[in-house]
C-alpha cells in the first residue's frame, strides 16, 4: 500500500520535507530530538517538583522553532547562542540527555559550567555553542561578534542568535542588529516570540505587532513564520543561511510560538494568564503537529514510532540515573578558573 | 621548652656573673619569680623567670661568668595562660609611669636618667607622642634589648617627639659597646708581656664602663672648673664634739660627707640651675634633689645616690650615705641604688688631695669635688692670722648649662653654709 | 634604545602586535580613518585595512560585545573605548559577560581581548574626560587591569595584554601621552602583568603609585634626595592581579610608605593597597599607611582653579612625603 508520500509522488509532486531538501531520515531525526527535549525536560519538572533538584526552566512548546531552525544550521561549523530555554538547539548541536541531566542537577561533569551556572546556561567550545549567562540580550552582540570573526577570516559560517521577544526591548539587541546589518554579518537573529516575558505580555513589551518589522530599520530582511510548524522554522532558517552563507547578511525571522509551562520552576503562570489560553495552544503543540504530518506523509509508522519512544525514555532515564550519581564540585574548586591564566609568580 | 638567657642589666654591661641560683631543677617556678642572682661590675641583681613552669636545667654554674644572651637555663613551660615569655629586660607598656622596680634596668655611674613619675621627657610636646611606639619600634627595642631607661633617653625626632625608627637606628649605632651575639664565656686576656718591657692588664667591666663614660663625658660636655676655699673649723669643730655620742646613738659615723650634701643641697636650692640637664629644647630643671655620692670600691668608683637629700637631716644622711657605701663595697647595691642622681659629690679628699678636677656624670650639669682638710694660717677679718682647717671645694659643671656666675653664687652659697655651722644647725 | 613618548610607544605595541599575529584587530570609534582621536592608531588603518581596524558605531556595548564574541571564534580583538569616562554603558558586556567567560565554563572558555581606554586628568576634560575607572573594575575577579606608567611599560603590557589569554582592561593615562617620554628597547620588550616595578631604591620612606602619578613621585623623590630623605618609588603598573610580594617588600624595607593616585579616596586602590600592607607588614611599620588621593567629588571640574586644586601634583606629594618622613 503507496504512503501519502508515495501517492503524492506518484502524482509528481513532493512531500513537504522533501521539497526543503530533507531526507526521511533528516525528517525523523528532527521529530526525534523534539521527542526528546520534551522528554528531558518533563522528567526535570518531575524531579524537581518532588524537591530532588531547585531548578528548571523549560523549552516545552518551542521545540519547533528550536529543532527547526537549528536544522538549517551545520553543528560543529556553524555556531549558535541559544538563550536559557534553547534545549532543542542544543540537543541538535551535539548536546546528550546526560548533559542535560547533569547541568540540571549541577554535577561536577556538567560540560557547560561544571555546576557554577543554573540549568538552561549552556555553552561548549568543542559543539560551538557560546555560553550564556542569565542576561539574554547580551548574547546577541556575542553572535555579531562571532560572526564578524568567521568574515575576517573569510569563512562562510553562519551564527544563530536566540532571544525571547522581551530581549528584543534590551539596547544589546539593537546594538547587535545595527553593528551586524553595518557589516552585512552571516548572522541570523531567531526570536522566539512566546507572547510573554515571564508575566510581561507584548503588548507591554512594544507598541508593534512584530518584532521581525525592526529588521528593516537595520537594513536586512525580517520573517514572521509559525514558530509551531517546525518545516516552516526550517524553512525560514535555510533561507537565511543561504543568505548568510553567500554574504547578504543578517535575517531576522520572528517565530511565533507559545510556551506551555510557567517562565520556570519559581513561577506561577495561573497568575497572569488564563488556562484557557494555555489549552488553546496545546491544541498546536508542535510535536503533535508534526508527527501528525509525518504520519500523513508516511514517514513515521508505528514500529518507527515504537522506537523512536524507546530510544528517548531510555535515553532519558539513562541520564537520569546517571546524573543523580555522578558527583557535585568540591568547595576547593570555587577558586579555579576566575583567570584562564594566572599571573607567574 | 623556653630558654632562659643571661640578660643585660644596663647600658654597656656585657657579661655578668651567676652568684646564686635561687631554684633548683625540677622547681616550679613562677612568671616573675627570682630565679638566679647575678653580680655585673655594678650591681647585683635577681633575674626573674620569664615565664612558668618548671626548672629543667641549669646550664651555668654559681660562679661562672658569662656574656649577655649566654643561655643560662632552661624552663619547661607548662599549659598556663601566661605562655609568650617577654624577656626580663622588656617591658612593653607605653609611658614609663613608675619605676619597674623588679626588672632589672642598667646602672651605670651617672648615667641613669631619673625615672621618677614627675619626670619631664626631654624635648617633647606631649608625653603621649613620646610614648607611642610603632611597631617597627617594638621591634628594634625587642631586637637590641633596649631598657626603659635607656628609651628614655632616646630623643624623638617625630611629632610629638614621637620615637622614630630612624631614632631608634641612630641609638643602637651610637651605644658603642659590643654585645657578644654568640654568648660564649671571656676568657681572661693576658698576654705575655714582651722582653720585659710591657703589662697588659686585662679590662674588668667596670674598667671598661667607666672609661666609656668618661670618654663621653668630656667628648659631649664643655667642662668648665672653679674653686672655693671654705673654712671649715666650725664644722671640725662640732663634728668633733658629737661624733661619740652620735655613733652611740645611730651606731653610724658621723663624717664630714653628710655634711657637705647637706650643704650642697642648700646650694642646689639658691640655685636650681645646677640641679638640671642639658636639652637641645632646653635646660631641664629637675625638681627631685637626689646626690650621687662616689664611693671607691676594690677595682674602681661607684655612685650610688641619696634620693630626695633635700628631704633629709644630717643625720638621715649620714645613715643613708654609710648604709650606700657599706653596701657598695660588699656590691650589693642595686639598681635604684645607683639610678637617678640629679649631681655629684665626690670625696677625693680622702686621700690627701687638694684640688680635684672631677669629670661630670652626663646628663648631671655638675660634680663637686671636696678635698683634704688642711690646717693653714689663715688671714682673718681684722688682719689677724689664725691657723684654721680649710678645704677646697672643687666645682667642675656644664658650661652649656650655666655660666661662671652661677657656679660661683652656687659655690658661695655652700661655703657660707658650712663656715655659719654652729651646733644651733640641726642634726635631725 | 630609543627615546619615545607614551604614546608613540602604545601605537607601536600595537602595530607590532597586529604584525605578528593575524588574528589581532582594533575596533572602537575613530580609530581607523581618523588614526584615533589621540591618533593613538594612527596609521594603523592604512596598513591594515578596514577589516583589522574597524570604525565603530556610537555604542561602547557594542564594541565590548562584538569584541567577546570575535574572541570566542579564534580572535585577539583589541577594543578601545574613547574615554574611560564613557565605559558605563559596556559595564553589562565587561563584568557579567567578559570576567565571567573562563568561571562560568569552568575553564572551557577564555577570552583573549583587550579593552584600551584613555584615563586620567590635568588635560582640562572635566567631569566627562578625566576620570580614573581602575577601581571599579580591578574589583571584578576575572579582569585583569593595567595603568603603565612609562612609555617602555605601556608598549611592554599592551603587548602582555594582547598575548594574555585573559580579559585585559588596558589604561593608558592621556596626560601622558605626549608629556612622558622614556626609552623604549628595541624588541619584543614585554612586560609582565602581574609585576610591579621598583623605579627608584631608597631606604626612609616607599611611595607606591602608577599612570601619571608615577612620573609625579619620581620627581618627588629627586627633590626629597636633596633633602636628606631618600624615598623609594614603586611603580605598580598591574592593578590587578595587584603585586602583593613587592607591595610588602617595599613597606618592610622603609616602614613608611604614601601611596598616590588620581582616583576618588573612598575605596580606590590606595585602601587595598593599605588593606595589604597592614596585613603583612604591620611589625614593619613606623608610620601609619598614608595616602594622597583625589578627592571624593564626582571627577574633575573644567575650570583651572578647580581641577588643580582636585589633582595631586609634585607639591601636594612632596609635602605629603615630608610630613610621612618626619612622623
Amino acid at each position: 500500500m503507496a504512503t501519502k508520500t508515495q501517492e503524492v509522488e506518484a502524482k509528481g509532486g513532493q512531500s513537504r520535507h522533501r521539497s526543503l531538501g530533507l531526507t526521511d531520515d533528516q525528517a525523523l531525526r528532527i521529530y526525534e530530538v523534539m521527542r526528546l527535549a520534551r522528554a528531558v525536560d518533563e522528567r526535570m519538572w518531575l524531579i524537581n517538583r518532588q524537591g530532588r533538584a531547585p531548578f528548571v526552566i523549560s523549552c516545552q512548546g518551542q521545540e519547533g522553532v528550536q529543532v527547526g531552525t537549528a536544522a538549517a544550521l551545520r553543528p560543529g561549523y556553524d555556531w549558535v547562542a541559544p538563550y536559557y530555554r534553547d534545549a532543542g538547539v542544543v540537543l541538535w548541536f551535539g548536546m546528550t540527555a546526560r548533559d542535560q541531566m547533569l547541568s540540571f542537577f549541577a554535577r561536577r561533569e556538567d560540560p557547560n559550567s561544571g555546576g557554577r551556572q543554573m540549568p538552561g546556561h549552556f555553552g561548549s567550545k568543542r559543539l560551538h555553542i557560546v555560553t550564556g549567562g542569565s542576561p539574554v540580550g547580551t548574547k546577541l552582540l556575542h553572535a555579531a561578534g562571532v560572526a564578524l570573526a568567521s568574515k575576517q577570516r573569510k569563512e562562510d559560517a553562519v551564527t544563530a542568535g536566540y532571544f525571547g521577544e522581551g530581549a528584543s526591548s534590551q539596547g544589546d539587541c539593537h546594538e547587535a542588529m545595527n553593528f551586524a546589518g553595518i557589516h552585512k554579518l552571516a548572522v541570523i537573529f531567531i526570536c522566539e516570540n512566546n507572547g510573554y516575558a515571564i508575566s510581561v505580555p507584548q503588548s507591554r513589551q512594544m507598541a508593534i505587532q512584530n518584532v521581525a518589522d525592526r529588521a528593516a530599520g537595520y537594513g536586512f530582511p525580517g520573517a514572521v513564520v509559525d514558530g509551531n510548524d517546525v518545516l516552516a522554522c526550517y524553512e525560514a532558517a535555510r533561507t537565511a543561511v543561504g543568505r548568510a552563507r553567500r554574504g547578504e547578511g543578517p535575517t531576522l525571522i520572528e517565530a511565533k510560538t507559545y510556551r506551555f509551562t510557567a517562565h520556570s520552576s519559581d513561577d506561577d503562570d495561573r497568575r497572569y494568564r488564563q488556562a484557557e489560553e494555555v489549552a488553546i495552544w496545546r491544541q498546536k503543540d508542535p510535536i503533535q503537529r508534526y508527527a501528525k504530518y509525518l504520519r500523513e506523509s508516511g514517514t513515521l509508522t508505528d514500529p518507527i514510532e515504537q522506537e523512536i519512544s524507546e530510544r528517548v525514555e531510555q535515553q532519558v532515564d539513562d541520564a537520569t540515573e546517571y546524573a543523580e550519581q555522578a558527583p557535585d564540585p568540591t568547595a576547593d574548586e570555587l577558586t579555579k578558573f576566575v583567570y584562564k591564566q594566572e599571573p607567574l609568580g | 621548652m623556653a630558654s632562659v638567657k643571661m640578660p643585660q642589666l644596663g647600658e654597656s654591661i656585657t657579661e655578668g656573673t651567676i652568684s646564686k641560683w635561687l631554684k633548683q631543677p625540677g622547681d616550679q617556678v613562677k612568671k616573675y619569680e627570682a630565679l638566679v642572682e647575678v653580680i655585673t661590675d655594678k650591681v647585683n641583681a635577681e633575674v626573674p623567670a620569664p615565664l612558668a613552669g618548671v626548672l629543667k636545667e641549669i646550664k651555668v654554674k654559681e660562679g661562672t661568668t658569662v656574656t649577655v644572651g649566654t643561655e643560662i637555663a632552661v624552663i619547661e613551660e607548662t599549659a598556663v595562660a601566661s605562655s609568650q615569655a617577654p624577656t626580663p629586660t622588656l617591658p612593653r607598656e607605653r609611658g614609663r609611669e613608675h619605676e619597674p622596680a623588679a626588672i632589672p634596668e642598667e646602672g651605670q655611674i651617672g648615667q641613669a636618667f631619673s625615672s621618677a613619675p614627675a619626670e619631664q621627657p626631654q624635648g617633647s610636646q606631649s608625653a603621649e607622642g613620646r610614648t607611642r611606639l610603632s611597631p617597627a619600634v617594638r621591634a628594634l627595642i625587642e631586637e637590641h634589648r633596649i631598657t626603659d631607661a635607656e628609651l628614655g633617653r632616646i630623643e624623638g625626632s617625630g611629632v610629638g617627639g614621637r620615637i622614630s625608627k630612624k631614632d631608634v637606628e641612630d641609638f643602637i649605632g651610637r651605644r658603642a659597646q659590643p654585645v657578644a651575639a654568640n654568648g660564649e664565656q671571656r676568657q681572661a686576656a693576658v698576654t705575655a708581656p714582651g722582653p720585659g718591657t710591657e703589662t697588659r692588664v686585662p679590662l674588668t667591666p667596670m674598667r671598661r664602663a667607666i672609661a666609656s663614660n668618661m670618654q663621653k663625658s668630656k667628648q659631649t660636655i664643655p667642662h668648665a672648673w672653679t674653686v672655693a676655699e671654705v673654712d671649715m673649723t666650725n664644722v671640725v669643730r662640732f663634728r668633733h664634739q658629737v661624733k661619740d655620742s652620735f655613733k652611740q646613738r645611730e651606731s653610724v659615723d658621723l663624717t664630714f660627707v653628710p655634711i657637705i650634701v647637706k650643704a650642697v643641697v642648700e646650694g642646689l636650692k639658691a640655685v636650681p640651675v645646677l640641679n638640671a640637664s642639658w636639652s637641645d629644647d632646653g635646660v631641664v630643671l629637675h625638681k627631685d634633689i637626689n646626690i650621687g655620692v662616689a664611693v671607691a670600691v676594690d677595682d674602681g668608683l661607684i655612685v650610688p645616690v641619696v634620693h630626695q637629700a633635700d628631704r633629709m637631716s644630717i643625720a638621715g644622711l649620714a645613715k643613708s650615705i654609710d648604709d650606700l657605701a657599706r653596701r657598695a663595697r660588699a656590691t650589693k647595691l642595686t639598681i635604684p641604688d645607683v639610678q637617678g642622681a640629679t649631681f655629684t659629690v665626690n670625696n677625693p679628699g680622702t686621700f690627701g688631695t687638694i684640688l680635684s678636677y672631677s669629670i661630670i656624670a652626663p646628663p648631671q650639669a655638675g660634680i663637686l669635688a671636696m678635698d683634704s682638710i688642711v690646717k693653714r694660717p689663715v688671714v682673718l677679718d681684722g688682719d689677724a692670722i689664725a691657723i684654721r682647717s680649710m678645704m677646697n671645694l672643687c666645682l667642675s659643671f656644664d658650661h652649656r648649662v650655666l655660666d661662671g656666675v652661677s657656679a660661683a653664687r652656687f659655690l658661695q652659697g655652700v661655703r657660707r653654709w658650712l663656715e655659719g655651722f654652729s651646733d644651733q644647725i640641726p642634726l635631725y | 634604545m630609543a627615546v619615545k613618548t607614551y604614546i608613540e610607544a602604545i601605537r607601536e605595541g600595537m602595530d607590532e602586535e597586529m604584525a605578528r599575529d593575524k588574528s589581532v584587530f582594533l575596533i572602537g570609534e575613530d580609530v581607523g580613518q581618523r588614526g584615533g582621536v589621540f591618533l593613538a592608531s594612527d596609521g594603523l588603518y592604512k596598513k591594515y585595512g578596514e577589516d583589522r581596524v574597524i570604525d565603530s558605531p556610537l555604542a561602547e556595548s557594542c564594541i565590548v560585545g562584538v569584541a567577546i564574541g570575535a574572541a570566542v571564534n579564534g580572535m585577539r580583538p583589541i577594543a578601545e573605548i574613547q574615554f574611560a569616562d564613557f565605559i558605563a554603558p559596556a559595564m553589562n558586556q565587561i563584568i557579567e559577560e567578559a570576567a565571567r567567560f573562563c568561571y562560568r565554563t569552568a575553564g572551557d572558555f577564555n577570552l583573549p581581548m583587550v579593552i584600551r581606554a584613555p584615563w586620567g586628568g590635568g588635560v582640562h576634560g572635566a567631569l566627562y574626560h578625566s576620570q580614573s575607572i581602575e577601581a571599579t573594575f580591578a574589583h571584578i575577579p576575572g579582569l585583569k587591569v593595567v595603568a603603565p606608567g612609562t612609555p617602555a611599560d605601556a608598549k611592554g603590557l599592551l603587548k602582555a595584554a594582547v598575548r594574555d589569554p585573559d580579559p585585559v582592561l588596558y589604561l593608558e593615562h592621556k596626560r601622558a601621552y605626549r608629556l612622558v617620554k622614556g626609552e623604549v628597547p628595541a624588541g619584543d620588550g614585554v612586560v609582565p602583568i602581574g609585576k610591579a616595578d621598583v623605579k627608584r631604591e631608597g631606604k626612609d620612606l616607599s611611595l607606591i603609585a602608577y599612570g601619571l602619578m608615577l612620573t609625579y613621585c619620581l620627581e618627588v623623590a629627586e627633590k626629597l634626595a636633596a633633602e636628606g630623605v631618600s624615598a623609594e618609588v614603586l611603580d605598580l603598573r598591574t592593578i590587578k592581579p595587584i603585586d602583593q610580594a613587592a607591595i610588602i617588600a617595599t613597606a618592610k624595607k622603609t616602614g613608611k610608605v604614601l601611596v598616590v593616585h588620581e582616583d576618588n579616596r573612598f575605596a580606590g586602590i590606595a585602601a587595598e593597597v593599605s588593606a595589604i600592607i597592614m596585613e603583612n607588614a604591620f611589625d614593619a611599620l613606623d608610620a601609619p599607611v598614608m595616602r594622597l588621593t583625589g578627592p571624593d567629588v564626582p571627577a574633575m571640574p573644567f575650570n583651572h582653579v578647580l581641577e588643580e586644586a582636585f589633582m595631586p601634583n609634585p607639591e601636594k606629594i612632596l609635602a605629603k612625603a615630608k610630613e610621612l618622613a618626619a612622623y
